[in-house]
């Protein structure tokens, strides 16, 4: 198997945590990874991507070549799009739907949401929303991760045993919001 | 052994514990940085007693890793490439008195400039210095090279350099470990003038530099690092250096490679196995990520056509390579092809700058700035490198210059002088301490007419937060540096204190003479840091 994903979003809004979920869910099942990320001035409320490479055999490189990718999976629509050269023609966008706005000229979020919606196979849940409602806020970058695990040939489960490693310092009432949270986005996208 | 996890940066920080390290020096700068912070929360590396405090600029960190390798131990230095720059002088002289334990010299360029003024390849300062360098293509190479990289620089009792991009420093994959290597013991270099550089000593010492070059190129030719692919289709043959190679091999992960292909991972360059390729391929392509180094090399004034890389437009002069632009040099791929699927969202998808964190005492001071400022016009600060550097931004517009680590004041010094009064320098404390006290004792000695805004936010904040060496120290420097008491000012940056700021900063800048004035509120960033937050209150700073 071989899945690339982009994970975009906007420094702070916990993209690495998605990254660390994948990338521990891969280790258990012994797939090889690179994971290119960002770091450093851009992480001040700039836009942040993550390259993540999945495969079961030896990958080369550390970039997704454009045309290449499988999933763009965004915490925030906009971000969504900034990167979608690199999707492939029937490549899934995952994305929230709830923007980050800490820009004066943040687009229409109506236009957006068209113009992700032009393509082929799309994803857009509000994470932000769900996260509320299942009263762990601030776990809205894993409901929108749980949207994407059908999409990521890794079982279900190992992606709940990562998050429990992941948060294990803070205890179980965060492992559990997080685990719920990913339950939810993945019902999500087991209803579509 | 189960595979680590590491990013480039730290597997080379793994690869260096792993290799018998006794120290890491450094100051903190992207992508360099995370080496650093790997050491100091690696248990084990605490155990091993391995030494990883800050250091206050890079020239000392480069000197005090001298100095852990004259007394026989293994040392790292690390820093980011135009840290190089600073440690310039302590680098170069290192290859003239060559080293005792082994001491590895770990630079991370930027091309692309992701957080960076410029994209300087250091590769030349390794061949300047006329030492071995080091370039890893994988996670498992970073942490190879920084294993054996001590035993290269033993065997050569000479500094190696290892080099890094911004790429692989923040990249992860798995890698695994080799064992555990004791520490050096303590032991004075043999030769007792080594360390000596007086002229009669130092031309000794040079020639031993250019006598060792030629066992360098024989290493290089027998290193692992260096490999000699054979291949059927010699109408071009290819080097790849460093990182290049995956991207080259992202190409022919379904397909084969047939070109004949020298991947480089040590310098200087292995000569035989150079001369092979350029004598079996008609053409040969280069692809190195920073400057086209190895391409000016084989160039030459001759064989111009059948060197193919940065230079003659095949890959494009600037920024750092990718699969496509290689796929695109190789034919692979159409300019259309690689950009076909691009879509108009152009319209749609706005920039996102990097911006100061919302309540940072940064924005409190350069509000005051403006406003005290305002009589005189713009164009008058100059500024330096940190958080406090996206004032240059909307809404802003707070900042005229950044050059360097420490310009901001030696520069007001000299727009002083030009007759440009008042000129208004700011910095942060990790700044100023790393390259801004010489500069203030320059305007000091002259009394310059520049005002001197030292924000301190009690860490080095751009890079994370990372210790300050200024921390609780900054009045008694200036004054210590000859500052008038007097016009040594601190205040809380808050909005509600607003007005006072300006009227501080008004009066300041009437001053004819050298005036600092200190806003001074913690990083937002480090509230949870415990140890820091000790620190502030022991030294009674809030
Ligand atoms: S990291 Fe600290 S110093 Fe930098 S902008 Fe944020 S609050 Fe300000």
């Amino acid at each position: 198997m071989k899945t690339d994903i982009i994970l975009a979003g906007v420094g702070g809004q916990g993209i690495l945590s998605i990254a660390a979920t994948i990338g521990m869910s891969a280790l258990s099942n012994n797939l090889h990874l690179k994971q290119a990320e960002v770091h450093g001035m851009s992480q001040r409320g700039g836009a942040v991507q993550s390259h993540f490479r999945l495969s079961s055999k030896p990958i080369a490189s550390d970039l997704i070549p454009k045309g290449g990718c499988d999933i763009i999976l965004s915490v925030e629509p906009m971000e969504s799009l900034r990167y979608i050269d690199f999707l492939k023609k029937d490549g899934w966008i995952i994305t929230n739907s709830t923007p980050f706005v800490n820009i004066p000229n943040y687009p229409d979020v109506d236009e957006v949401i068209a113009k992700i919606k032009e393509r082929k196979n799309v994803i857009i849940l509000d994470a932000d929303k769900i996260a509320k409602e299942i009263g762990s806020p601030r776990s809205s970058n894993i409901v929108a991760l749980g949207a994407a695990t059908p999409f990521i040939d890794i079982p279900f489960e190992s992606f709940e045993e990562a998050i429990k490693l992941i948060f294990k310092k803070k205890g179980d009432k965060i492992i559990n919001a997080n685990i719920e949270a990913l339950r939810a986005g993945r019902a999500v996208a087991d209803a579509r | 052994m189960q595979k680590l996890l590491l990013l480039g940066a730290e597997a080379i920080a793994q690869g260096a514990i792993d290799g018998g390290m006794s120290g890491v020096y450094a100051y903190p700068g992207t992508p360099s940085t995370e080496i650093t912070e790997y050491v100091q929360h690696y248990d084990l590396a605490k155990e091993r007693n391995i030494h990883s405090q800050w250091s206050a600029n890079e020239k000392t960190a480069m000197e005090a890793g001298l100095g852990m390798s004259y007394a026989g131990k293994r040392a790292m230095v690390c820093m980011k490439h135009v840290g190089l720059n600073v440690a310039a002088d302590a680098f170069i002289n290192s290859a003239i008195t060559g080293s005792n334990g082994g001491l590895l010299v770990t630079v991370a360029d930027d091309p692309s400039m992701h957080s960076s003024q410029n994209e300087q390849d250091s590769r030349y300062y390794g061949k300047f210095a006329q030492i071995p360098i080091l370039e890893p293509a994988s996670q498992q190479e970073a942490y190879d090279m920084a294993y054996f990289g001590f035993q290269l620089s033993e065997k050569f009792s000479i500094p190696v350099m290892i080099r890094i991009t911004t790429r692989l420093a923040h990249s992860r994959a798995g890698v695994e470990r080799k064992p555990l290597l004791d520490q050096n013991e303590l032991i004075l270099p043999s030769n007792p003038t080594q360390f000596v550089l007086l002229p009669s000593i130092a031309r000794k010492q040079y020639k031993g530099l250019l006598n060792s070059f030629a066992g360098f190129i024989e290493d290089s030719e027998e290193s692992p690092f260096n490999h000699y692919f054979e291949g059927t289709d010699k109408k071009l043959g290819i080097i790849a250096c460093g990182l290049a190679y995956n991207y080259l091999m992202e190409n022919y992960s379904e397909t084969e490679l047939t070109h004949p292909l020298l991947k480089i991972g040590q310098y200087p360059m292995p000569r035989a196995k150079v001369e092979k390729l350029m004598k079996e391929c008609d053409e040969v392509l280069i692809l190195e990520d920073g400057y086209p180094i190895i391409e000016e090399l084989l160039k030459g004034y001759l064989g111009k056509e059948k060197v193919h890389g940065r230079l003659d437009g095949s890959l494009p002069r600037d920024g750092e390579l990718n699969p496509n632009l290689i796929a695109k040099a190789l034919k692979l791929a159409s300019e259309e092809e690689v950009t076909e699927i691009s879509e108009d969202v152009k319209d749609i998808v706005k920039n996102r700058p990097p911006a100061m964190c919302v309540g940072c005492g940064h924005i409190d001071a350069y509000n005051a700035l403006n406003e005290a400022l305002s009589d005189y016009g713009v164009g008058r600060v100059f500024s330096d490198i940190g958080c406090y550097t996206l004032g240059a931004l909307p809404p802003y517009n707070a900042i005229n210059s950044c050059v360097d680590m420490g310009a901001s004041i030696t520069m007001a010094k000299g727009a002083a002088d030009a007759g440009l009064v008042p000129a208004v320098s700011v910095i942060g404390d990790s700044t100023f301490t790393h390259s801004g006290m010489t500069g203030l004792i320059d305007a000091v000695n002259e009394s310059s007419p520049i005002t001197v805004m030292i924000s301190d936010n009690f860490t080095t904040g751009m890079t994370g937060g990372q210790d300050s060496a200024a921390l609780g120290k900054i009045e008694d420097i200036c004054k210590g540096i000859g500052v008038d008491p007097e016009h040594i000012i601190v205040f809380t940056p808050l909005k509600k204190n607003h007005d006072e700021m300006v009227a501080i900063m008004k009066k300041e800048l009437a001053y004819k003479g050298v005036s600092v004035i200190i806003p001074r509120r913690q990083c937002i960033q480090t509230t949870k840091n415990v140890a820091l937050n000790e620190r502030i209150r022991e030294l009674n700073l809030r």
